[in-house]
């Protein structure tokens, strides 16, 4: 047995994955950090305070993980769901009573999804409370609003998908409020546009909720919020090390 | 300190560089670039067609709003589904007057429900309430419900244009409504 683990962990492909053993010294340890593309986010020591979740109440973790959770039932979610009128809501009425594990997996996503709403709100309210928020964490916390932003964003968009009542009538409501933007939007404050050019068109792809709102809402969903969510996550994790690491109590 | 001044500083004598002179032109060329394709990107997002219903439709002659039903507390004589499903429009007939009402809560634009028996509407999204006339009582409603514009096509048909919307302040605008 040991005489094949040593083979493994001494085989050039082993070697060629993990460089560096788990010998816990300093300089190893450092090693282990820098060389690992997403490890090198963290700093490679973290002081003792930085563990106490009485201080961080681990909600900034806890919404990445629940990030994490979206990302991968939703994935699983879009083998089935085709984000068009004509089958929206009967792949989602497929998912919930037929795909094996079809409504455990939609019910994961969906909870998933409010629970980083609230986890995320939590972790500002504590980022405030501890005075985090002040520098050299400033950037950090600029960043943090933008990342909130897209959460609810994230939320609202996915809202739309299963295509049944609550769904149109909640993205004709908040899609409405784009009326009122100013300058942008049809029946606002100073508005240069009509309702075939302002930002609620732009949302929408047309004057009311219809297939093409659909199909911008799943791209939106499934892309492009997610893809600018995940670059602004690491930024903002690598800025946590860089901002000299959690913020200590007083 | 003069002579130690970098040859590219004083190079022609319009004072701009070769070096200078390309920096520019390849910066320029870059920011244009991302300039007219941010600009493109933008129009990509407005298409030139919309498959939406067309924004015109005929409801028959003024004849066919007739009834014999008796005016309520607000000269309605009856309110007519028919076109609810397909066009969101309530056709209104008072006493003196048929027009076309927009089934758009004037909230924020939930469809509300016509109840026959207690003669309004009431919106199922915040509970905004509206006599048979469109006239709000209750909730969050800022307006009565607004209406399309009406008028006679050619072969005596009355058609609702729904490209044209008027809200409470111009509800006297002829356009507004069909006399009967
Ligand atoms: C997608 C949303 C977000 C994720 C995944 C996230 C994740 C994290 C994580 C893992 C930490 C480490 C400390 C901890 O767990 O509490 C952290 C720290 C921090 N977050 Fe967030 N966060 C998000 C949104 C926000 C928001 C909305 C704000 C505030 C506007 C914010 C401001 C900060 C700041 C200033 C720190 C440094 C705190 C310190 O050093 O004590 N973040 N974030
Ligand atoms: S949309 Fe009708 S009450 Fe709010």
């Amino acid at each position: 047995m040991k005489d094949i683990l040593k083979k493994v962990t001494e085989s050039q492909v082993w070697k060629s994955v993990f460089r560096h053993g788990y010998a816990d010294e300093t300089k190893n340890r450092m090693l282990q950090i820098r060389s690992n593309v997403f490890l090198h986010l963290h700093p490679f020591k973290m002081p003792r305070h930085a563990f106490k979740i009485r201080f961080t109440w681990c909600m900034g973790g806890v919404t990445f993980f629940l990030f994490l959770i979206e990302v991968i039932t939703g994935l699983l979610l879009m083998f089935y769901y085709r984000p068009v009128t004509e089958y929206a809501y009967l792949d989602m009425k497929f998912l919930e009573f037929d795909v094996p594990f079809g409504i455990i997996l939609r019910n994961i996503h969906r909870w998933g999804a409010h629970a980083m709403v609230a986890t995320v709100m939590v972790h500002m309210l504590r980022v405030f409370l501890t005075g985090s928020y002040k520098p050299p964490r400033e950037f950090n916390w600029v960043v943090g609003v933008i990342l909130l932003v897209l959460t609810l964003l994230l939320s609202f968009t996915g809202y739309l998908l299963p295509w049944d009542q609550l769904a149109f009538w909640a993205i004709t409501v908040g899609s409405n409020m784009a009326r009122a933007t100013p300058i942008l939007g049809h029946e606002g404050p100073f508005a240069i546009v009509d309702k075939y050019n302002d930002v609620r068109f732009a949302l929408l792809g047309g004057t009311d909720v219809g297939a093409s709102a659909l199909l911008r809402f799943y791209v939106l969903h499934i892309m492009l919020l997610p893809l600018v969510a995940i670059i602004l996550m690491a930024v903002h994790f690598w800025r946590i090390r860089k901002d000299g690491g959690i913020s200590r109590p007083l | 300190m003069n002579e130690t001044k970098c040859c590219c500083d004083d190079g022609s004598a319009k004072g701009i560089s070769r070096r200078q002179l390309l920096s520019l032109a390849g910066w320029g060329a870059f920011f244009t670039t991302l300039g007219v394709s941010l600009l493109g990107t933008v129009r990509f997002l407005f298409p030139r067609v919309l498959f939406e219903p067309p924004l015109t439709f005929k409801i028959g002659l003024p004849e066919d709003f007739k009834s014999d039903e008796k005016a309520d507390g607000h000269n309605v004589l009856f309110v007519s589904e028919k076109w609810k499903d397909s066009q969101r429009v309530w056709i209104v007939r008072e006493k003196d007057k048929i027009y076309a009402m927009f089934t758009r809560c004037t909230h924020l634009g939930c469809t509300p429900n016509w109840f026959p028996e207690d003669g309004i509407f009431k919106c199922p999204c915040h509970g905004s309430q509206y006599y048979s006339n469109g006239v709000n009582f209750a909730g969050p409603a800022p307006r009565p419900l607004d209406r399309f514009a009406v008028t006679i096509s050619d072969d005596g048909q009355i058609l609702v244009d729904k490209s044209k919307l008027y809200s409470i302040k111009e509800f006297d605008d002829p356009n507004s409504y069909i006399k009967v």
